[in-house]
This record gives structure tokens, C-alpha cells and sequence, in this order.
């Protein structure tokens, strides 16, 4: 699974989809895992990451996380598989 | 290393085409506390969900409404509206202030007997009085607020066999310029009809009318209704006293006060268009004072007012059971509290808020009870903030007409609790349990 290589996203959680024109906020946290994915990190090392830094549970972020990548496949932010 | 305060990952797609006139909401309300105690604290002592009610806000409320109408008017006796909210400490509070009560069944009735309030400060209306309750009303010099003929008549049959003579007014049922009009209640104005039942009552000896009421309706956002209900009811009293030479002793004005609430539908927020009680005040004390009644007999000013009373003094506490994602992407919160338990959910756009901080972030949400019914929605589109399971949530302005309308639907109704003006905290109906609901239930021997 990989980000859409073109996708701008800015510090304060601004998000551009130069290929449909859509614009989208994200929430600190959704930055951080935006990011983390769109730099090649996968399911295990972004779970290590925020578990470490955040007070949170594995399971209730793990619950949490695929809930979010729905919501990147729904917004169509995640590249199609070869 | 102090790891960060967590909330789950968002992504809001950014529409420019639904903007709204008023801009985004910057800050995100929270209930943290009702009246110094942490929520957290009394979900954890009594459980959840929760009804509390706030002492504190419901004096403060009353001696508003008191404040508004003693000093526009020299005689003004506030009724407790038995129907909004029944529990027998919520009416023992107003009648310690001062409050009648205002009742609409033999139930209610017994009930502010039971509360220690005399008969004759009990007002009994309503379509359905049975000739016992009004046997009992009669005996007690109940004031009786006549619904229909047959009820009319009824009572001048008992009359006729008891020593006791009842004291009467009747229901006015009017058009004051707004929508709906309610007509089913009473008698009407325009057609004549009122003018009809109070000449048979005058002409009958065993009956003596002491007042004249109204309810023009409910959550009624124009002061000015009022004026023009006040203005008809004193135009009656000076009709009966030219003919009859006789006085009214009391004018009703009934309640339908609006409260901070919100309609569905409403474009704006109730806190901004719910009229104050001094804005009622005003309409309905200056019909009266500027009618054509003899100042020095002017008739007692009744207020049967419930919602307005007492909804700002309730708050419902409960917890969010799970988020889950509908179908459309749209985030949707399962809470604990039901429509079975939030009944005025029904026309309410209900104010919901979480008990513990949260950032500024949100999400298109539809909040749920927890009934398995697909007609369980709280809230069907809020943007709310990011809560967890296991978050407290708080539902405030829910006093009036939950308590009485209640539903008792696949589990059980919670707790209520009394948050007193010292900060204590007292239960005043209990959680049900599965005894409650056994105990009446009967299994014919052949099922057992």
C-alpha cells in the first residue's frame, strides 16, 4: 500500500490531490501517519512509533489506524495496486 | 519522556461549497462538571447513563420567572406542571417555593396530595377526570379547569348530590395569530362556545366560577400570542362581571413558555430565539393591566409553566460505547443514551457535548443510542469532536417532559439524582432492575 507519490501535505494538516483538485485537513496525529506512510514505513513501524510517543494502547490504535486508511482509500489518496 | 495526549487519526474532506454564514465553530463546548462535581465522578458513583438534576439552576430558574411576572403584576401564583416532571422531589422543590400544583390525571393528583399540598392549591385539568377524581377534587376545593361539556355536566350532577360546592373555570381554546392553534382542549373563543359553558355554569347554583383558563400551545417563541390570550380571557371576565356581577377570581395563563432548546429544523439556536420571561411577562401583564377590569378586583395571575422551569436544570450523563464508519464515510458514536431515555430527542436538536477536553478537530458525525432499533438517533448530523470509547458525554436542557415520558425499552432505566445547593448529591428515583418489571407480570399456570 503506498500514498499517492504526488500528494502535497503541509505541516498544519493541509492536504492537496494535484490529480483530482481535492483538498483535505488532517489532525496532528493523521499528519504524522500521512507522513510516516508516504516515507515507506509500514503497518509495524508506524504502531511502534505512536504507541511509544502517545499515551494509547496497541489494539485502540491499531482499531484507530485501519480506520484511517479507509478513509485514504476512500478519498482515493492511495495508489492503485500494480 | 511524558508520552503526548492521544486522539485517534482524522482526515475531513475540505468543502467549500456548504460554507456556512456563521464561520466554523473555534471553540468546542465541554461539560465537565454539573455544579462542581466532575461528571466522571458521579458516572463512576452512580453509573451511566445518568440523570441529574441541579438544585442550584432550578431555583435560580423559578426565581427569574417569579421575578418577571411579581413585578409587572401584584398577584401572581406559580403552579407545578405535575405532567413535565413528576418525581416527587422535583415537586416537593417547587412547592417549597412557593409553587401550586397543576395536574392532569387522578394520579398526579394523588400524587401532590401526597407532596402535602392542600386541595384547594391544586388546579385539576385535563380531558380526563373521572367522577371519582372529581368527587375527590370537589370534597378538597380542588380548582377544577373544565375540558368539555359532558365533563361540564357531570360535575353539576355530582353538585347536585354533595354538599361541597365545586369550584370551576373553564378551558379557553382561542386563535392568537400564530400555528397550529390548539382547538382540541376546552372550549372556544371566536365561535362562542366559551361564552356558551360559562353562562350554564353561572346559571347553575350548585357551581361557583372562580377562574378562567388557557394554553395556547407549546414552545411558543411569539410573547405577543400571550398578550392577545390575556387580552380574550380578561375581555370574558369583564363580560361575566357587567351580566352577572360577578368576579373572576383567577386568570390562567397556563405554560408553553419555550426553553433554550432547539427545535429541528430551527435555522437558528434556541439560546438565540427562546424569548426571556420577561418578555412573556411583559405581553401578558400588560393585556391584563390595560383590559377593562376593575383595577381594584383584578383576578390572581396563574402560571402552570413546566418546560421553561425546569429543562435547563436537567442534564442526562453517558458514556460513547463505540465509533464505527457508516456506509458513506461518515463517522458515526454510539452512546448509552437512548431515544427510550432522551423522548424530547424526538423534536430536539439535542445540545450534546463531551465531559473531557478535546482539541478542536471534528468529524460529520451521527450519534446513536444504544437500542436496536434503527430509529435510535440522538443526533443525526453534529460535528463532533474525536472521542474514545469509554468517554463521558453530556446531554444538557433535558429536564422537562424526560422524566414523565420515559421509556422503558430493552433494559432499564438509570438512576436520577439531586445535585442540592450544598453540593451534595442524593438519589431520587432508583436504577430499575429486573424486579421492578417481574413483579407485575403474572404467567398463567399452564405457561409456568
Amino acid at each position: 500500500m503506498n500514498i499517492k507519490k504526488d500528494i502535497a501535505i503541509s505541516d498544519s494538516g493541509f492536504v492537496f490531490d494535484p490529480t483530482t483538485g481535492e483538498s483535505y485537513s488532517l489532525n496532528p496525529i493523521g499528519v504524522e501517519i500521512l507522513t510516516l506512510l508516504k516515507e515507506g514505513n509500514d503497518q509495524q513501524e508506524i504502531t511502534d512509533f505512536i504507541i511509544q510517543r502517545y499515551e494509547i494502547d496497541k489494539s485502540t490504535f491499531e482499531n484507530n489506524y485501519y480506520d484511517f486508511i479507509n478513509m485514504l482509500k476512500k478519498f482515493n489518496l492511495i495508489e492503485a495496486e500494480a | 519522556m511524558k508520552k503526548q495526549k492521544y486522539e485517534r487519526p482524522i482526515i475531513n474532506r475540505i468543502s467549500i461549497a456548504v460554507s456556512n454564514k456563521f464561520g466554523p465553530k473555534g471553540k468546542i463546548d465541554i461539560i465537565s462538571d454539573i455544579d462542581g462535581i466532575p461528571v466522571k465522578e458521579l458516572v463512576g458513583k452512580y453509573g451511566s447513563p445518568l440523570y441529574a438534576i441541579s438544585e442550584k439552576t432550578l431555583r435560580e430558574t423559578y426565581n427569574r420567572a417569579k421575578q418577571a411576572f411579581s413585578t409587572r403584576y401584584p398577584k401572581v401564583q406559580f403552579a407545578w406542571s405535575y405532567k413535565t416532571n413528576y418525581l416527587n422531589a422535583v415537586c416537593k422543590l417547587y412547592h417549597k417555593l412557593g409553587s401550586w400544583a397543576e395536574v392532569v390525571s387522578g394520579f398526579e393528583y394523588d400524587k401532590a396530595i401526597d407532596n402535602g399540598v392542600q386541595g384547594s392549591n391544586i388546579i385539576f385539568n385535563g380531558p380526563d377526570k373521572s367522577e371519582e377524581d372529581l368527587t375527590k377534587a370537589i370534597k378538597n376545593g380542588s380548582l377544577i379547569h373544565v375540558d368539555h361539556f359532558d365533563e361540564l355536566y357531570m360535575i353539576m350532577d355530582l353538585a347536585e348530590k354533595m354538599e361541597e360546592t365545586p369550584k370551576l373555570a373553564i378551558r379557553v381554546n382561542m386563535d392568537t395569530g400564530i400555528y397550529p392553534q390548539w382547538d382540541r382542549f376546552g372550549f372556544n373563543y371566536e365561535n362562542g362556545e366559551a361564552w356558551n359553558a360559562l353562562n350554564r355554569i353561572m346559571l347553575n347554583e350548585n357551581v361557583d366560577l372562580v377562574g378562567l383558563h388557557t394554553h395556547i400551545g407549546t414552545y411558543i417563541l411569539t410573547p405577543n400570542a400571550y398578550g392577545v390570550a390575556a387580552y380574550k380571557l380578561a375581555e370574558l371576565a369583564v363580560r361575566i362581571d357587567k351580566k352577572y356581577n360577578h368576579k373572576i377570581k383567577y386568570i390562567d395563563m397556563g405554560g408553553g413558555f419555550a426553553s433554550k432548546n432547539t427545535l429541528k429544523g430551527a435555522y437558528l439556536p434556541g439560546t438565540d430565539t427562546c424569548p426571556s420571561f420577561d418578555d412573556y411577562a411583559e405581553a401578558i401583564t400588560n393585556a391584563l393591566i390595560n383590559s377593562e377590569i376593575d383595577p381594584e378586583h383584578l383576578p390572581t395571575l396563574f402560571l402552570e409553566t413546566g418546560r421553561a422551569l425546569i429543562d435547563d436544570a436537567g442534564y442526562l450523563l453517558g458514556t460513547v460505547l463505540a465509533n464505527k464508519r457508516l456506509a458513506d464515510g461518515r463517522r458515526s458514536t454510539i452512546i448509552d443514551i437512548g431515544v427510550n431515555m432522551l423522548f424530547t430527542s424526538f423534536w430536539y436538536e439535542h445540545n450534546i457535548v463531551p465531559a473531557q477536553e478535546t482539541t478542536h478537530h471534528t468529524e460529520d458525525t451521527t450519534i446513536y443510542g444504544p437500542l436496536c432499533m434503527n430509529i435510535d438517533v440522538i443526533r443525526a448530523a453534529i460535528q463532533f469532536p474525536l472521542l474514545n470509547k469509554g468517554d463521558n458525554v453530556v446531554i444538557n436542557r433535558i429536564g422537562a417532559y424526560n422524566m414523565t415520558q420515559w421509556l422503558q425499552f430493552i433494559t432499564f432505566r438509570p438512576n436520577v439524582i439531586l445535585i442540592d445547593t450544598e453540593g451534595n448529591t442524593h438519589i431520587i428515583r432508583e436504577n430499575e432492575t429486573k424486579k421492578t418489571f417481574e413483579q407485575l407480570e403474572r404467567v398463567p399456570e399452564y405457561l409456568r
